[in-house]
Formats: structure tokens, sequence, C-alpha cells
């Protein structure tokens, strides 16, 4: 952490925090052995959570449906190990709660075998057809928010989307899980990037990759496809560069407006993990049931990318990864600059966990917070040019109303002023608090 | 399982990692960037420019410390207003009337705003602007550079006992400001560069405030579009004036007289006291550097940046509030709400 990381580039907006993504950049995906026992919550992307049909003492099979979608908002759950279920209750969930999750004990020794199914071929079907299969398959964006992917897929009826955008930006330090996906698997990510273009009858893909994975804009620029308009733009590296309308400002040179939908532009995004899981779909008819993953950071290990079964323990993966060091103090899901820390070994690996990202002593003591002296540096990090200096003040005094005047809704949370405030005060915490706050006397007016 | 080699786990808000800026770091860095400009000043008015600037740094640092919130004199701050007052003053100075400025700046100019981060104006002009009204002569005895028979020799009462002491003469210069203003008299640009002229004790070596603010906005620990913009603004009124009528003077005298430079590089661009957005820190050095020329040309003082900069630290709500950054994805500034 270099005070060079800053200093004389005169970028508009964003931050250059340190990568960290040497440790596990060019470490090829494995495999981890299976969990004794799998936890899967009903809940794991934005939208209604799955509704259970299964009973505790049920044996289900690797694939089996343990909650279906519940509406067309709605993505179903299935089993991500053979075995019995043996308890169906409150879990720690990872964004913080309890939550209804299904506990399978994994048999010890299966094969892991799925039930044969019948896999269709996507060329014969239509685009209505390809959504119910994504929907059934389970598909969220994996990139960490889940939205449910087939209803990306599936416009309304008057907005047209002509350019599909796949997120390869990975700007989180630390995580290299799209990296690996796009250097071990490019074909994946064209087929599903074929798959989209057809479903959604758009014109073009543009898949945006941030400068430093030079191995991963190869991968892809060689397994191109001739027959459809399919580009690789390189990214400048800064964060948070794949936030959805930071990438599509990138490729498009347009704003999405302030409290639209980027469809609204024509153009819709999704990340390449996702992509090459609706490939996955097509290609083996295996659900969603396990997703690639880094863990990585100093306290960890072997720092690796991994193949993980849903539902499998934080502490299970970590001893897949050798363990925690001694001075381990913090683990975190998803990327140091937007992940939620965890207060326990036993949350679950959900479809939207990117990465685990364990720090040490060094990086996780705070340092003693000042009054802003109103330097300025908030609002030259602030990607969607907020002020969050003033923000921060508002959000002291309880001002919510004054705070969605200033457009607290079009914040991010990706946390650039807190990263760059020299009195470290918590600016993303308190707007975190106050977008909660504004919501609920949104939906309850007064 | 693994076994947890964890005593506890910490749960903190994201981001997780913060950037190496810091508050503290940024204001002791100044108060370093300072030390040349109080050893030049040395070097001009002899040990009595240490003394002066000394008096007036224990002032605002006590102060801070009696009156201040917890541990804040450790951020440095209140050594920069304290070492800046000083730098205003002139060295024959008493050091009662440099400490009671200091005093007033941080008690009256932060402390009752609420301390750091609150206080409207500059806390050093703010005292220097009460050591004017309340002693209106001590201020304005400006010792001459080289005055002094020997280097060591004090250039006025430094240690003079408060409101008993006779005022003493010291061998005493006009400011080149003044020179201009009321015997219409330039001084030899070259030694308004280096520093070799009368004045206060930072008003002197233009060329060493430039390399010191310089290394400061490298830093990014002062924003250049102040200084900048100040710079700008009176070279080109100036220019515009001198061209109108010769007999007003030329951008570069404007420039490296006086305390503008101080001024531009270290007061005007405290953080705290000028606005947020990058557009009202162009505007807010637009204001000061009009200022400064209408205060010198028209106004009954040869000198005006103190003023200047006090009056603009006055606008900086009204300047945010103008000038509030376009909000990604809409077409107008967002509605400011302070």
């Amino acid at each position: 952490m270099s005070i060079l990381s800053l200093r004389g580039r005169a970028f508009r907006h964003g931050v250059h925090p340190p990568e960290f993504k040497e440790l596990t950049a060019s470490r090829p995906i494995r495999r981890m052995p299976y969990p004794s026992e799998v936890v899967i919550p009903l809940r794991q992307h934005a939208g209604k959570p799955a509704r259970l049909v299964v009973r505790e003492g049920d044996r289900v099979l690797r694939g089996d449906v343990l909650g279906v979608a519940d509406g067309f908002v709605s993505a179903p759950v299935h089993a991500s190990a053979s075995g019995r279920i043996v308890e169906i209750g409150l879990w720690p969930h990872p964004d913080g709660t309890m939550d209804t999750a299904v506990r399978i004990e994994v048999e010890p020794f299966s094969p892991q075998v799925p039930r044969p199914r019948l896999v269709p071929r996507w060329e014969d079907l239509g685009a209505e057809q390809i959504v119910e299969a994504v929907q059934q398959g389970g598909v969220v964006g994996l990139g960490g928010a889940a939205f449910p992917t087939h209803v990306k897929l599936a416009p309304p009826r008057d907005v047209h989307v002509e350019t599909i955008i796949l997120n390869g930006a990975e700007c989180e330090p630390y995580l290299t899980t799209d990296h690996r996906i796009m250097v071990e698997y490019p074909e994946r990510v064209q087929l599903g990037a074929r798959i989209m273009l057809r479903t959604l009858g758009a014109r073009r893909v543009v898949i945006g990759i941030e400068k430093n994975k030079p191995d991963a804009i190869d991968a892809l620029e060689r397994t191109l496809p001739a027959d459809i308009d399919v580009s690789v733009l390189p990214l400048t590296v800064k964060y948070p560069q794949g936030a959805e309308k930071m990438l599509i400002h990138a490729v498009t040179g347009r704003e999405v407006p302030s409290g639209k939908l980027p469809v609204s532009l024509g153009v819709m995004v999704q990340n390449v993990g996702s992509a090459a899981s609706i490939a996955e779909i097509f290609e083996t008819g295996l659900p969603l049931v396990e997703r690639i993953v880094t863990v990585s950071g100093p306290g960890v290990r072997e720092p690796s990318n991994l193949i993980v079964p849903v539902g499998t323990k934080v502490g299970d993966l970590l001893a897949a990864c050798g363990g925690l060091t001694d001075d381990a103090e913090e683990i975190i899901f998803g990327g140091p600059m937007m992940g939620v820390a965890q207060s326990s070994l036993d949350v679950p690996i959900v479809k939207g966990t990117t990465g685990v990202v364990v720090l040490t002593a060094p990086q996780v003591n705070p340092a003693d917070a000042y009054p802003c002296i109103r330097c300025g540096r908030c609002l030259d990090a602030c990607p969607v040019f907020l002020n969050p200096s003033a923000l921060a003040e508002l959000a002291r005094a309880s001002r919510y109303e004054e705070m969605d005047a200033m457009h607290l809704m079009d914040c991010m949370l990706c946390g650039s002023c807190s990263y760059v405030c020299p009195s470290k005060i918590p600016l993303s915490q308190l707007f975190q608090a106050s977008k909660s706050a504004l919501r609920r006397r949104k939906a309850v007016p007064a | 399982m693994i076994t947890s080699p964890l005593r506890r786990l910490v749960i903190a808000a994201s981001p997780h990692l913060r950037g190496p800026a810091s508050t503290p770091v940024i204001m002791w860095n100044v108060v370093g960037s300072l030390v040349p400009i109080v050893a030049a000043a040395t070097y001009f008015f002899g040990p009595s420019a240490l003394l002066v600037v000394f008096a007036a740094t224990l002032g605002a640092v006590v102060t801070e410390h009696v009156f201040g919130k917890g541990t804040s004199i450790s951020d440095g701050s209140a050594a920069i207003t304290g070492m800046l007052l000083g730098l205003t003053l002139p060295a024959g100075m008493p050091m009662w009337m440099a400490f009671i400025g200091g005093a007033f700046g941080i008690g009256f100019g932060k402390v009752l705003f609420g301390g750091l981060g609150y206080n409207v104006f500059n806390p050093a002009l703010f005292g220097r602007a009460f050591l004017q009204a309340a002693f209106p002569v001590a201020i304005t005895t400006w010792p001459a550079v080289g005055g002094a028979t020997k280097w060591w020799s004090l250039r006025g009462d430094n240690f003079a006992l408060p409101l008993i002491s006779a005022h003493t003469d010291a061998i005493t210069a006009a400011t080149p400001l003044g020179l201009m203003k009321f015997e219409s008299k330039g001084t030899a640009l070259f030694n308004l560069f280096v520093g070799n002229t009368g004045g206060s004790l930072g008003e002197t070596s233009a060329v060493l405030i430039l390399l010191c603010g310089g290394y400061l906005a490298w830093r990014q620990f002062l924003n250049w579009r102040i200084p900048l913009s100040i710079v700008a603004t009176v070279a080109l009124f100036a220019t515009m004036l001198h061209v109108a009528n010769a007999k007003y003077p030329t951008a570069p005298f404007m420039l490296f007289s006086g305390g503008l430079m101080l001024g531009a590089m270290f007061m005007a661009t405290d953080m705290v006291t000028s606005p947020v957005t990058n557009a009202g820190k162009w505007l807010f050095g637009l204001g000061i550097g009009v200022l400064v020329v209408v205060i010198r040309v028209w106004g009954g003082l040869p000198e005006g940046v103190m003023y200047a900069i006090l009056l603009m630290n006055a606008l900086v709500p009204f300047i945010n509030k103008a000038t509030q950054p376009r909000v990604f994805g809409t077409r107008h500034a967002m509605e400011a709400a302070r």
C-alpha cells in the first residue's frame, strides 16, 4: 500500500487500491474435496427465495431440486452433493442474518453422480424455452449481486437489447475467479455469449476485461467466433471499473440515467462466470450446484481458485486451502472493497460468493477517525459524482430526505470514498445505513 | 472442519482496505514544509524571526491543548496555524503579542466553532486580523532586511512586557507594497523573488514558498487549483490594469510582493476553509485574486491578501452550494442541501 498508487495520475474518478491478484492469478482452478456436510440456503439470489420442496430425512442426489422458483423473479436451489437431509432450519447466512437453509449430510465415498436427465440442444429451443431452461438451472449473477439471470434474458416487450456486455473487469482486489474462468474456459464464455445473443436478438457482444489480465484477453480473442459480432474491450485498471454503470459507460460512452436500468440504453450486462454457467446448463444438464471461488489474502496459507459445491461451510473451504495463518483476523465474502465480513466459520458459500478473502491484523486495525477536513478527495473518487463529504454530515444528523435530494440512492456503496478519506470516516457505512433508513421511510409514509 | 487459530473474528463494514492518506500526515507535512520558510525568515531577520514564530505557535498550540477536544494538538493543525500566523508578522513584534494572536486565532477562530473541520475562517488570518485591530502600530513596524548591525541582534523589542514596556525604535524599512502605494516607488523584481526585502517574515522569499508549496501539491497535500487560480487571476487583472495605465504595478510585482505567495499557497489552500468542489476551488481562487488587486490598488491598505482570503472564507458555504457536481446519469447538478 504505497502512496504511489494515488500519486501523479489525474483520473476523473475511481480509486487505485493495491490489486494483490498475484497471489492466485496464475493458479489453475482445482476441485475441492466434498465436505462432510453442505448447508444450502433457500435465499441465494435477489428476488423471492426459493420455495422448499423437500423434507428432513429425504435422500437427495447431486442436482436434485431442494426449492423451486417462487415466481418469475426467483430461482430454484439444488442439492450440491448427494446425501441425506438432516435438518431444515435457520442457519447463519452470508449477509449477516439467519435464514432458512437445508443441511445435507454428504454420503462419504459417493461418486456424486447426478440423476440422468435429458439435455436439450439449445439450438433447437426458442427464446422462451431458453429462458425457462436457464431459470430451471438456477443460474444467477455470479459476479456478486446474484440477480436471477433468466430475468435479464426476458426484458419487457417495449425495450430491445442491442448490446450484451460481458463483465470480466473483476476490479476487486485479490479476486481472480472471473480471470481464471476466462483463461481456462474461454469457449464456455463464448458459448454463453452466443446463447444470450440469440435469446435476446441482440446485435453484438462486448467482453470488457481490465488490462491487468492479458492472458484472459488473449484467451477470449483466440476463441472469438467468426459468424457473430463478439469483441473484447481492454479496460483501464481502476476501481470500480466492474460496476455495471461504469462498465456500460466504458463500452458505450453513455451514462445510465439515474434511477433507470441499463436496458433503457439497450444494454444488458452479465458476468463472464454467469455466461459460462449458462453454457454449462446446456453442455451437461447439471444445474448451478457449484461455483468457482478465489480463496486469498494474507490470512490464508494456500491461496487458491477452487470449484466449490454451493453450501460448503467457509471453515471447510479454508481447510481445503491449508487453513488460516495465526494472525488471520477478518474473513470476508467477496472482495475487500465491497465484501461482507463473516462472524462464523459455519457460514456457507452461496451462488453469489465471488471469493473469500482473509485479512490479517495490519490491514484490519482501524486507524483513528478525524473530523472531515473538507479536502474533497471523496468527491474526486466518487464514480457517480456525489458529494460524500456533505452527505456524511447529513447522515450523522439523520437528515435522510435531504440526502435523497442529493442522490443518495445513486450511491452504489463501492467504498471509494471511504478508501481515500484521510480522516478515515466510515463514509460508505453511513450511506448504507442511510439508504436502508430512507427505503424504510419511503415504504411507510409518515 | 479446521481448528480455528482465530481468537476472534473481526466484523467491520466495507471497504476493508483503506488508502494511505491520513489527516495527521497531511498536517505534519504542511508543518514540515513551513520549516524552510521559517529558516529563510531567520536568515533575513535574525533570531527575532524564530522568537516571533515560536511565540505565535506556542499561543496556538497551548490554546488548542487547553480548550480543544481530546488529543487535538497531535493532528498538527494548531501548529500550522501558529507558524502561519508567525510568518505574517514583522520580526520586531513583541512575543507576547504574537502569543495572543495565536491564542486568539485558535480560541475564537477555531475551537469556538467546534474545532478542526468546523471553523469558517482561516484561524491564522483570524488571529492576524485581531492583532491588526489591537496593535496597529506594532504590526506595521517593518524591520529592514540587514538593517541590524549584527545578524543575531534583535530587530525590535521581542521581549517587551505586556502592555507596560515602552516601544523601542528599530531600523525599519517600508515594504515594497508600501513603497508602491504611498511613495510610488518600485522594488527590484529579483529582490522580491529571493526575498531580500522588507515585510513580514513569510512575505519575503517567493521562490522558497513556491518550492515548498509545490512539494505539498505534488504529494497531494494541497489542492493546486486554488493557488493556480489566485495567481492566474492576479496576473491577468494586474496586466490589464498595467496596460490600461502604466501607473499601476506590473503583474510580476503584484505576484511576488507582499503576502500573496504565502497566502495563495498556504492559507487559501487550508482545506477546512476552502470549497470542497473543484469548480468551487477555481471560483474561490478567482475571488481572492480579484479582491487582492482591488484592495491593493484602490483600497486604503497597501496589502489585501488577508482580507481577501477572510472574505472568501465567508463565501465558502455559498460556493459549495453553487458548485455541487452533476450526478452520474443526470443532467443537472444535485440539489445542494447546504
